[in-house]
Parts: structure tokens; C-alpha cells; sequence
């Protein structure tokens, strides 16, 4: 499967990448080899494998229903750039 | 042309865990902002999720009171997107293999019939954050309490065809969650919200139209008006030669309109995959039975068999059973007074007129079960006339004490005494004799003038059959 300048500079864009123009050409070849070589793998017969959702064969372990984290906003916000009332501010996401 | 409406909901309910869906941090309502976000809910570095046990038994729990399958397997996925409000940049929800499959309520119509509404899904995932737009000049502010708290996505098959049809699901639903306690449904903090998917097509035409999406609606009120709305603002646009664009748009309640999101088209691109941190889920027999195992009557078993066990009208079963507290409220009345019909109108008649009136909750009326079970009691056994009991009642809600004690300290006992009564009549009898002479010449209707008079003089306590049953005898004579 070949994928062409728009698709890499829809996938750059959904994954908020920045592509350089030039770079474009080559994520498009490097990323149809990795689909022709999934493509090779789904030739395979694999009709006898149990399906895998996880490379793990285990089930999800559960917690119980119990708060065990007390306010750590001090030391988080400590790293945020920028904050006000309790609150992180981020540049404006509304127009 | 005659159109179609078609509607589907998906709802968001929010689930009554102490904890969050994937983390230790607690999901009290109204605290100080992002004092309830720990590092999985920011999304920092080589934090994993873990999953919280009771929100998989609520899931659950909700997936066998609407009949549907219980997925013995399923998995979380993550769906992509930016927003500062969702710190990992992608929402932990399931895609396959939701954990409830489909199932069905049914819905009365107004004229009575009963439909069945189709749930195609129910699924987990987790809330994002909350953005302040307003407060902060060129910067949107975030707390982050409410991210990662548990939610169960309720999305409906598109199998309604009216506002009213929706407005009665999302009801239904809403019902379901608040008797089966796994949602508080609190509309006003956003425990219960509504997306509907809105489209039109001509009448016998089997394809569907394009449809729009009402985001985010929090009353049952809105979704009607908003639906509503939308519905007439496609058949404009198609009858005036436009056609309909799948978008997103919201409800404004204050210009009762949609109007678009003007979303960009590529938002919508989800890239849905398996979450690599959390492994799939097994929901084995033992689970099951513990999750269901103190499962409650639910609303459509209750409101039948107040019809069958109390001889309730459905209209009366359907009232007293909106909610489990009031329906448990009802019984303890019938049972204890003995006398369901009264029971049944005391309630749903003295009893919600007051809790309305002055916005009090069931849970806190001043008028217990037991106090109003006890006012029946007197009406029944003839201590006090089915008048002067709405008095009582008032007496008890003012906090004269139980209905003896009220009845005791405001005098209000039903007069029984024959002779007493008798005493009384004679007077009135003697005092209106053009009266009496009117009756004795057949003008029957003059009868009422001496019950009100006998009722009057008695303070409305003289018990009616008596002062009937006397006053024809004395005035025959």
C-alpha cells in the first residue's frame, strides 16, 4: 500500500508533528514499507491463532473503589509553566 | 412533503465510585480546582492505569437491568485527540468489545402504547477535564478534578421518532441509573448528559438522512426544545433546495437554537487502537453474580406489581414509582395503614403538593411514612373526617408531632356521638323553619343547606354519614 504526500501530511497533522517539506517524501516510502510488510503478514494463514489482543495472556487485575491519593497541587504545579487560582493556564483554546 | 424524524441518543452518565476510573484520586463534587488530579490523571510519564473495580459492577449492573449481554470479554481503547483539558492526549474508552452489549427498555407513549427503544451499546471510559474560557485574559484555564472520572456512554439504537419518544428514554434511563444506584443523575452537575443524533427523511423512505449532532445537553426540557429545533431547521434547509451536513452543534437554551461547533472535518479522525496499558477484561460467572447480586426491583417490575398487589391505576403506579425513594415511601404507608388507595392518594396528592410547594426532598419531609400511615389510620377507624385530616396533615408538617398528638392538641376528633349530634340538628331545625318547609314540600335540594349548617356549627367535625343519616329522619318526621 503506497501512501502519498496528503496522507503524511494528514497523519503529521493529526499527531501534531511538524514535517519538514523535504522529510515528506521520505516518511511516505518508509511508511508504505511498514504497511506492505503488515500487508505480507496478512497473507499468512492464521486461521488456527487465537486472536491476541495483548502480548500478555493475563486479564486486567481490578482495584478496589478506594481513594489512596491525597492534593499534591503544590508539587505538580511546580513544574507547570504557567498557573492562576488553583489553575493551569494553557494559550487560548476557543476562538 | 411529510418528513421523519430519527433519533438516537447517547448518554454520559457519570458513575457513584469514590475513587476514579483508573486512579486513586477521589472524585468529590465541588472541590478546589485540580486538588483531585494525581499523576495518572495529568498524564505524566510512566504513570499506568489500574482499573477500578466497582465501575466494571456498575457496567455491568446497568447491562442486566436493561436486558443486554454482558461482555465476558472485553478492552480499552484509546481514542485520539488534542485538547488541553485531556492531558494524554487521547481518552481511555472502549471501541470493540464495550463491556455491556445490546440490550432494551421500553418507553409508554402519551396515548399509552408501549415501544421498545433498542440500547446498541454501553460502554467505559474515563471524563476529560473542565476548560475556563472566561476568566483569564488570552488563556483558557484548566482544572483537571473531574479527569478520570468513571463514565458509562449509554448510546441508543436510532429508534425514535419524536421529541417526546427521546425525552421519555432518556427518562427511562435516567430512572434506571438512580434505582439501581450506580449514578446520583445529578443534571445540574453534570451527571447525566445527552448527545442526540437528529436526522429526517420522507415518510416510506427506508434510507436515513444525514444526520446532525446535539452535543452536550443537560435537562430534559432542552433535548426536547433542541431537538425540536434541529428537526424543523432540516426540513427548512431540505425543503428550501439545501442539504443537511453531518456536523456537531450545540444547544443554545437561551435563543432556544443549534447552532454549528465548526468543527475542522479531521477532528473526527479518532484512530481508535487497543490500549497497550491495560490488558482486557474478564467478567467471569463469579463476577457477574456478585455485581447483580443485590440488583433492585426495577421501575417496570415495581410499577406492575403496585398495580397487581395495591390495585393502583397504572397512571397512580407509574407516578409513585418514578423513584425508588418515593416508591419505597408509598409502601410503608399502604402496608402500615393497611389502606393502599388512600395510601396511594395521600402520597401522591397532600404529600408531593407539599414537597413541591416548599422544595423540600422526599428524604427530608418533616411527614415521615409512618407519621402519614398513621393519619390514614385515624381517617379510616372514624377519629377524624377526610376534611379535617388535610389540617392534620398540615399539623404534622408544621411539626405538631404524629397525627394523635395533632389531632389531640387542635380538637379536631370527629364528632360520633349520635346524640351530641342530634342536640346540634334539633337547634338548626328549629331555627329555619321556612327551610324545613321548603324540604317537606319536596324541594329536595334544600336538603344541603343543613348538612352545611349541622357542619358549620360542629366546626366540620360532626362525621358526615351521622349528620346525613339523622337530619333525614328529623326533617321527614
Amino acid at each position: 500500500m503506497a501512501l502519498d504526500r496528503s496522507d503524511i501530511e494528514k497523519i503529521a497533522h493529526l499527531a501534531r508533528l511538524a514535517i519538514a517539506p523535504e522529510q515528506t517524501e521520505r516518511y511516505a516510502s518508509d511508511l508504505s514499507n511498514i504497511l506492505d510488510l503488515v500487508a505480507q503478514m496478512d497473507a499468512i494463514d492464521t486461521s488456527h491463532v487465537e486472536p491476541m489482543a495483548h502480548p500478555l495472556h493475563m486479564a486486567q487485575r481490578l482495584r478496589p473503589d478506594q481513594p489512596t491519593e491525597s492534593n499534591q497541587r503544590e508539587h505538580f504545579q511546580s513544574i507547570a509553566p504557567l498557573t492562576e487560582d488553583g489553575l493551569y493556564l494553557v494559550p487560548k483554546v476557543i476562538e | 412533503m411529510q418528513w421523519e424524524t430519527v433519533i438516537g441518543l447517547e448518554i454520559h452518565t457519570q458513575l457513584a465510585t469514590q475513587s476514579k476510573i483508573f486512579s486513586g484520586a477521589p472524585i468529590a463534587f465541588g472541590a478546589e480546582p485540580n486538588t483531585q488530579a494525581c499523576a495518572i490523571d495529568l498524564g505524566l510519564p510512566g504513570v499506568l492505569p489500574v482499573l477500578n473495580e466497582q465501575a466494571v459492577t456498575f457496567a455491568v449492573r446497568f447491562g442486566k437491568s436493561i436486558e443486554a449481554e454482558i461482555a465476558p470479554r472485553s478492552i480499552f481503547a484509546r481514542k485520539n485527540y488534542f485538547y488541553p483539558d485531556l492531558p494524554k492526549g487521547y481518552q481511555i474508552s472502549q471501541y470493540e468489545l464495550p463491556v455491556v452489549g445490546k440490550g432494551q427498555v421500553e418507553i409508554v407513549l402519551d396515548d399509552g402504547t408501549v415501544k421498545t427503544i433498542g440500547v446498541t451499546r454501553a460502554h467505559l471510559e474515563e471524563d476529560a477535564g473542565k476548560s475556563l474560557h472566561e476568566d483569564f485574559q488570552g488563556f483558557t484555564g484548566i482544572d483537571l478534578n473531574r479527569a478520570g472520572t468513571p463514565l458509562l456512554e449509554i448510546v441508543s439504537e436510532p429508534d425514535m421518532r419524536s421529541p417526546q419518544e427521546a425525552v421519555a428514554y432518556a427518562k427511562k434511563i435516567h430512572q434506571i441509573v438512580r434505582y439501581i444506584g450506580i449514578s446520583d443523575g445529578n443534571m445540574q452537575e453534570g451527571s447525566f448528559r445527552m448527545d442526540a443524533n437528529v436526522s429526517v427523511r420522507p415518510v416510506g423512505q427506508e434510507a436515513f438522512g444525514t444526520r446532525a449532532e446535539i452535543k452536550n445537553v443537560n435537562s430534559f426540557r432542552f433535548l426536547e426544545k433542541a431537538i425540536q429545533f434541529e428537526v424543523e431547521r432540516q426540513i427548512d434547509l431540505i425543503e428550501g433546495g439545501g442539504t443537511v451536513v453531518q456536523e456537531t452543534r450545540l444547544y443554545d437554551a437561551d435563543k432556544d437554537e443549534t447552532r454549528s461547533m465548526r468543527t475542522k472535518e479531521e477532528a473526527n479522525d479518532y484512530r481508535y487502537f487497543p490500549d497497550p496499558d491495560l490488558l482486557p477484561v474478564e467478567i467471569d460467572a463469579d463476577f457477574l453474580a456478585r455485581a447483580i447480586a443485590d440488583l433492585p426491583e426495577l421501575p417496570d417490575a415495581k410499577r406492575a406489581r403496585f398495580q397487581a398487589d395495591y390495585g393502583l391505576s397504572e397512571y397512580d403506579a407509574g407516578l409513585l414509582t418514578a423513584s425508588r425513594e418515593l416508591a419505597d415511601y408509598f409502601e410503608t404507608v399502604a402496608r402500615d395503614s393497611g389502606e393502599p388507595k388512600l395510601a396511594a392518594n395521600w402520597v401522591s396528592g397532600e404529600l408531593m403538593a407539599a414537597l413541591n410547594k416548599t422544595e423540600v426532598e422526599l428524604d427530608a419531609s418533616p411527614v415521615s411514612a409512618s407519621m402519614l400511615a398513621g393519619l390514614i389510620r385515624r381517617i379510616q377507624d372514624g377519629t377524624v373526617s377526610g376534611k379535617l385530616a388535610k389540617q392534620v396533615f398540615e399539623g404534622m408538617w408544621n411539626g405538631g408531632g404524629d397525627a394523635d398528638q395533632v389531632i389531640e392538641s387542635q380538637g379536631l376528633k370527629q364528632i360520633t356521638d349520635t346524640g351530641a349530634i342530634e342536640a346540634m340538628i334539633d337547634a338548626i331545625i328549629a331555627a329555619n323553619p321556612a327551610q324545613v318547609e321548603q324540604y317537606r314540600s319536596g324541594k329536595d335540594k334544600i336538603f344541603g343547606f343543613f348538612v352545611g349548617q349541622t357542619m358549620k356549627q360542629s366546626g366540620g367535625k360532626a362525621n358526615p354519614a351521622q349528620v346525613n343519616e339523622i337530619l333525614k329522619r328529623k326533617l321527614q318526621r
